[in-house]
């Protein structure tokens, strides 16, 4: 990562690894739709839907597990709230997606069903200006991004750090699922919101908005990937890198460890609420079981897994624990979490780096 | 820095007469640093006890003591991580430190060095320099700021001066113990601070490192304001000037490190052990 005194040669060859992987996230953007729809099924080289459903949630995944690697593996702050602000960008877009339902749910009511259920005769305060897409688009970067700021300058001015913040933000995760939970909140409670028709008016359920959502997936976290490694290289990352080893040094160095910790925390809450809108349509289905404190905990296994403080690592770390989770839960459902408590004790132990360390490792060995 | 010596310089030929303001580092009468009745307690017990002592621009000042006679708490009172329970502590004639910030303090001119190393590990020597040079260091500077050639020419000067030049693109983790408490001094430096406070600065340091340190620490006097906590007393003996014993949390003795070494009740508590 530290380029700037190395010679020119290595440093050619540090870029194109970087250069590798964006070309590896396009080179899918491109190939995925194209074996899925211009290649007929029945062709070895057809991918099915089940597995275009299955990129799609891992390129959201990925995006979650980025901006872990920028809160814990870069500032050292363990967040076990971050499925949090991941549902509740999913909740933000997913209140736009049940206004475009319109008339066509089950009870033929201008409200969702959920409404109608409840004896409710209008939407509630909070309900107004989501049918705007622009708005559900603005909402969905700022209900989890005021959420973390808020949160965040009471729990960093107090000073908490390692497992007392950690354990606070799992249960405030806890907390908004109680609240979700009730059919009163005005997110249809434990059902929350699915049956979803079109987005901009544009049928959800065809192939090619399939395409169009994962595609944009995969644009942005190549996006969020380029501004996470503008970030990590530029001295600000390496203030939150000190913050992270040295936290007393950087405070007597004249630096306000405060805001620096609200500034990253605030933008990693904003890009799970981005990758929750994404994920939502493709799934069809937002309910808060998302905000289960399983769910939190399993993205810091892929940031754990994938290799810490590397960007890249939690991308594969999620994919790699997404994969094995799917063909796990359809081949022997009892024992995936046998594997993924696993998996985790070994990464802990034997590979504090992770996958990336472990390519490091293998790579020193044969060089 | 150099504009705060321009003005003491200045208002001291026009007879003192000048405005003081607020929030604005004002040594004119030659004080940097004044502690005054400064009481610290935890849980009842008395770290600090009534301290009261000052420290001139320019100085070079040695703090002595048996272990427990509040050394670091006094630090951590200059520097903000504690609070006194009573007594005043000021930067200058303006600035009160007991309401500021760590990073305020250390923005305005004091630098601390910590008792055990503190560097960035993970980050290579220069960086760990870069970290500290002084500059706007808020989020937007950290951000979209390029280093000035300037900037880097002084941080190899620096590199210079620590001894370091060679390791500018090592890791600050491998270093050894004595490069690492050299590596800290130097972020002092390019924090370009009016006072330093150095917590036994050659602890765990070869002869040859302290030798070498004491050297630094001579040259550096004058231009810098510098407190320095130590237990060695030939190294004591061999950069200071005038020596501060403290005992029980407050001055026991002061002066040059003859008088003080020669102070009846300096040698029954420290000294003569």
């Amino acid at each position: 990562m530290h380029t700037r005194y190395q010679p020119l040669l290595l440093r050619l060859l540090g870029n194109s690894r970087w250069i590798g992987y964006v070309l590896a996230i396009s080179v899918l953007c491109i190939l995925v739709p194209v074996l899925n729809l211009v290649v007929p099924d029945g062709n070895v080289l057809h991918v099915s839907n089940y597995i275009v459903s299955i990129g799609g949630k891992i390129l959201c995944y990925a995006m979650v597990a980025l901006a872990m690697d920028l809160i814990w593996g870069y500032t050292g702050i363990l967040s076990l709230g971050h499925g949090l602000f991941f549902a509740l960008g999913g909740y933000a877009f997913g209140m736009y997606l049940m206004r475009q339902v319109g008339l066509d749910g089950v009870s033929h009511s201008n409200l969702p069903d959920f409404m109608v259920f409840l004896d409710w005769k209008a939407y509630p305060w909070y309900w107004s200006g989501s049918e705007h897409f622009l708005l559900a688009l603005l909402l969905v970067v700022l209900v989890p991004g005021t959420l973390a700021l808020v949160f965040g300058w009471f729990a960093f001015r107090s000073r908490i750090k390692g497992v007392y913040f950690s354990i606070i933000t799992q249960a405030m995760t806890y907390a908004f699922m109680l609240l979700f939970f009730r059919n009163e909140t005005g997110f249809g409670g434990n059902n929350g919101f699915t049956d979803f028709k079109r987005i901009l008016g544009i049928p959800i359920a065809t192939p090619e908005m399939r395409m169009t959502l994962f595609v944009l997936s995969g644009l942005t976290l190549l996006a969020m990937l380029w501004m996470s490694r503008c970030i990590v290289e530029s001295k600000f990352g390496r203030v939150l890198t000190a913050i992270r080893d040295a936290e007393s040094r950087v405070m007597f160095s004249g630096y306000n460890p405060l805001h620096y910790k609200l500034a990253i925390w605030t933008l990693s809450a904003m890009m799970c609420g981005i990758a929750g809108a994404l994920y939502v349509p493709q799934v069809g289905i937002i309910n808060p079981s998302e905000m289960s404190t399983a769910n939190s905990i399993e993205i810091a296994i892929w940031a754990a897994v994938g290799g810490r403080g590397t960007l890249i690592g939690p991308i594969l770390g999620a994919a790699f624990v997404t994969g094995a989770k799917s063909w796990f839960t359809a081949s022997f459902p009892e024992y995936w979490l046998y594997f993924l408590g696993l998996l985790f004790i070994i990464a802990t132990l034997y590979l504090p780096q992770g996958m990336m360390g472990l390519g490091k490792k293998i790579k020193g060995k044969y060089a | 820095m150099t504009t705060i010596h321009d003005r003491t310089s200045i208002n001291q030929g026009e007879g003192g007469d000048h405005l003081l303001q607020p929030g604005v580092l004002d040594t004119s009468h030659g004080v940097v640093l004044y502690l005054e009745d400064i009481t610290v307690s935890f849980d009842g017990f008395r770290a600090l006890n009534k301290l009261s002592f000052s420290v001139d621009v320019g100085e070079l000042r040695c703090i002595i003591g048996p272990n427990g006679a509040g050394k670091t708490t006094m630090m951590d009172v200059i520097t903000g991580k504690t609070r006194a329970d009573s007594g005043t502590v000021f930067f200058g004639q303006t600035l009160d430190l007991s309401r500021m910030t760590e990073p305020q303090i250390a923005q305005a001119g004091i630098g601390r060095k910590f008792q055990k190393p503190t560097v960035f590990e993970q980050h290579t020597v220069f960086e760990n320099l870069e970290l500290a040079f002084k500059t706007d260091k808020r989020i937007w500077h950290s951000l979209f700021g390029k280093l000035k050639a300037e900037e880097r020419d002084s941080i190899h000067e620096i590199l210079a001066t620590i001894a370091l030049l060679d390791k500018a693109s090592t890791r600050a983790g491998l270093l050894s113990h004595g490069q690492k408490q050299w590596l800290e001094i130097g972020m002092l430096l390019a924090q370009q601070p009016l006072l330093l406070l150095l917590d036994e600065p050659v602890a765990g340091m070869t002869d040859q490192e302290t030798e070498r340190t004491a050297e630094l620490l001579n040259t550096l006097a004058g231009k810098h304001s510098i407190v320095v906590v130590e237990h060695d007393m030939d190294f004591v003996a061999s950069i200071a000037r005038k020596v501060t014993v403290l005992h029980e949390g407050s001055v026991l003795a002061e002066g040059d490190m003859n008088k003080v070494q020669n102070d009846e009740k300096v040698i029954e508590v420290y000294l003569g052990r």
